[in-house]
């Protein structure tokens, strides 16, 4: 097991994130919308230092437990929150934010999750980090950090709010 | 590991309940979408197998159920020919080259539910034995109460009517029980069971008790062989709501509860319903989040 990233990585990481969300936005208006667990987080995240550069934020938190793939696999089904999105779906210009962006599954399921809200005009994906390896045809519009790993590898994400610290580790499967 | 089979609250420690309630939340919030309907339980067969005619419990199951993406069956029993547990047996066999991952089962037999649990690897949910037990009403039910009263331990509750024959009271008290709220029964003397809770033969006896909440039950017409009151305005005058104490109850703040179907000038008089703390559609509402909560957290052994 290896500490990839410490919390000033991982720091510098949400603030390009969110640079990179605030300079691509025409507006100034931004709906966020945090993927259950620790993509809300980092969402949060992004959501406070975009209010600080004078954006017109708005957060919504999205549980996908529901709309997973795997439930078959599963001992036991995966624990439920609430989602609330409080702004109307309908038409809106939604980023979806999750912590790491692996093969693509969890995003396929929040789509499908986001469209029982209602139909956005238009949806994008930023995430903290993006370890490559996808199974379904998805890309990120904003990423945080690139990481190189194998496709075997256990990344695990570690979150101030969610786990008590910021980390990242790499744990290897040979 | 999950729970394969849900047949009763006995068997629930006070963690896996508070489990059941927390995971209803996130389903009745599904209500207020334009979109209802979650994907789950996609391609799953959720078996109806009632038999003792039932409307609301059964289209609440079915509504979870759908709402779940299950696919739903009603199996109609036709419950005259249905008599001795040789015959339940069969069905099952029936039922299970159908493959059938859920069975809600209804009986008048208590235990019945349990002896079909055990012959299948579909889960199996209890949605009524007998006078044994109805655990989703009880799931429902403390759903309820605990949307008015999020700290349920020290509240009181007084639940009132035919506690003896009421499975409903059965299984309400024990859930209430074990999130500590203090229950009381109330009814005709040779109704009310003596257990460890409050037995209360007067209602102003029972309501200087002070309780936060009256569980008002279905005087049950269709189980009375010889009936324990002699008349309706009889049972109304000495354990119903009347107009006069809901002005009582009303100014004391009281929730009203009650599993349905109500009888009008029985149990309680036609203003209950418009009182602000009367929480019969409420339990309804709460009753399908209730059922898909049970339904997402059992793991059928079928495949």
């Amino acid at each position: 097991m290896s500490l990839a990233l410490d919390p000033q990585a991982i720091s510098t990481a949400v603030s390009r994130l969110a640079d990179s969300i605030f300079e691509a936005s025409v507006d100034g208006n931004i709906d966020l919308v945090g993927i259950r667990s620790r993509g809300d987080e980092v969402a949060e995240r992004v959501f406070c230092l975009l209010k600080e550069k004078g954006a017109n934020v708005r957060l919504g938190v999205l549980d996908i437990s529901l709309y997973r793939d795997d439930f078959e696999h599963l001992h036991e089904n995966p624990k439920l929150q609430s989602s609330e999105i409080d702004f109307p779906v309908d038409n809106s210009h939604i980023i979806l934010v999750d912590d790491v962006l692996f093969t693509g599954r969890t995003i396929r399921a929040a789509l499908d999750a986001l469209f029982d809200y209602g139909r956005p005009d238009s949806v994008q994906l930023a995430v903290l980090i993006d370890r490559g390896h996808r199974e379904l045809p998805v890309a990120p519009n904003y990423v945080g950090r690139i990481l190189e790993t194998n496709r075997l590898d256990h990344v695990l994400v570690r979150l101030k709010n969610t786990d008590g610290e910021d980390a990242l580790e790499i744990t290897s499967k040979k | 590991m999950a729970r394969k089979d849900f047949l009763d609250i006995v068997s629930l420690d006070r963690e896996e309940i508070i489990h059941l309630l927390d995971q209803a939340k996130p389903f009745k919030d599904l209500f207020t979408r334009s979109v209802k309907k979650v994907p789950a339980l996609n391609g799953k067969t959720v078996l109806m197998l009632f038999y003792e005619p039932s409307t609301r419990t059964l289209s609440s199951f079915e509504v979870a159920a759908k709402r779940l993406s299950a696919d739903v069956t009603i199996f109609d029993v036709p419950h005259s020919s249905v008599t001795k547990g040789e015959s339940v047996r069969d069905t099952i066999d029936t039922l299970q080259a159908m493959r059938a991952d859920y069975i809600v089962v209804r009986h008048r037999l208590s235990g019945q539910p349990a002896a079909i649990a055990r012959q299948t690897g579909a889960s199996v949910i209890n949605a009524g034995d007998g006078a044994h037990a109805h655990p989703t009403q009880a799931l429902l039910d403390a759903f309820t109460l605990r949307e008015v009263h999020p700290e349920l331990p020290g509240k009181k509750v007084l639940i009132m009517g035919d506690i003896l024959h009421s499975r409903v009271a059965r299984s309400t008290s024990t859930i209430l029980d074990k999130l500590g709220v203090e229950v009381a029964y109330c009814g005709p003397g040779s109704l009310v069971p003596h257990t460890h809770f409050k037995r209360f033969t007067s209602y102003d006896k029972a309501m200087k008790w002070g309780p936060d909440a009256v569980y008002l039950l279905r005087v049950q017409k269709e189980r009375q062989e010889a009936p324990f009151y002699p008349s309706d305005r009889e049972y109304h005058s000495v354990f119903g709501v009347t107009q006069e104490r809901l002005k009582r109850i009303s100014e004391e703040g009281i929730y009203v509860m009650h599993p349905g179907p109500i009888n009008r000038g029985v149990e309680l008089c036609d203003d209950v319903l418009d009182y602000e703390r009367c929480l019969i559609s409420q339990q309804v509402e709460n009753g399908i989040a209730a059922r898909m909560s049970v339904l997402y957290g059992l793991k059928p052994q079928t495949s």
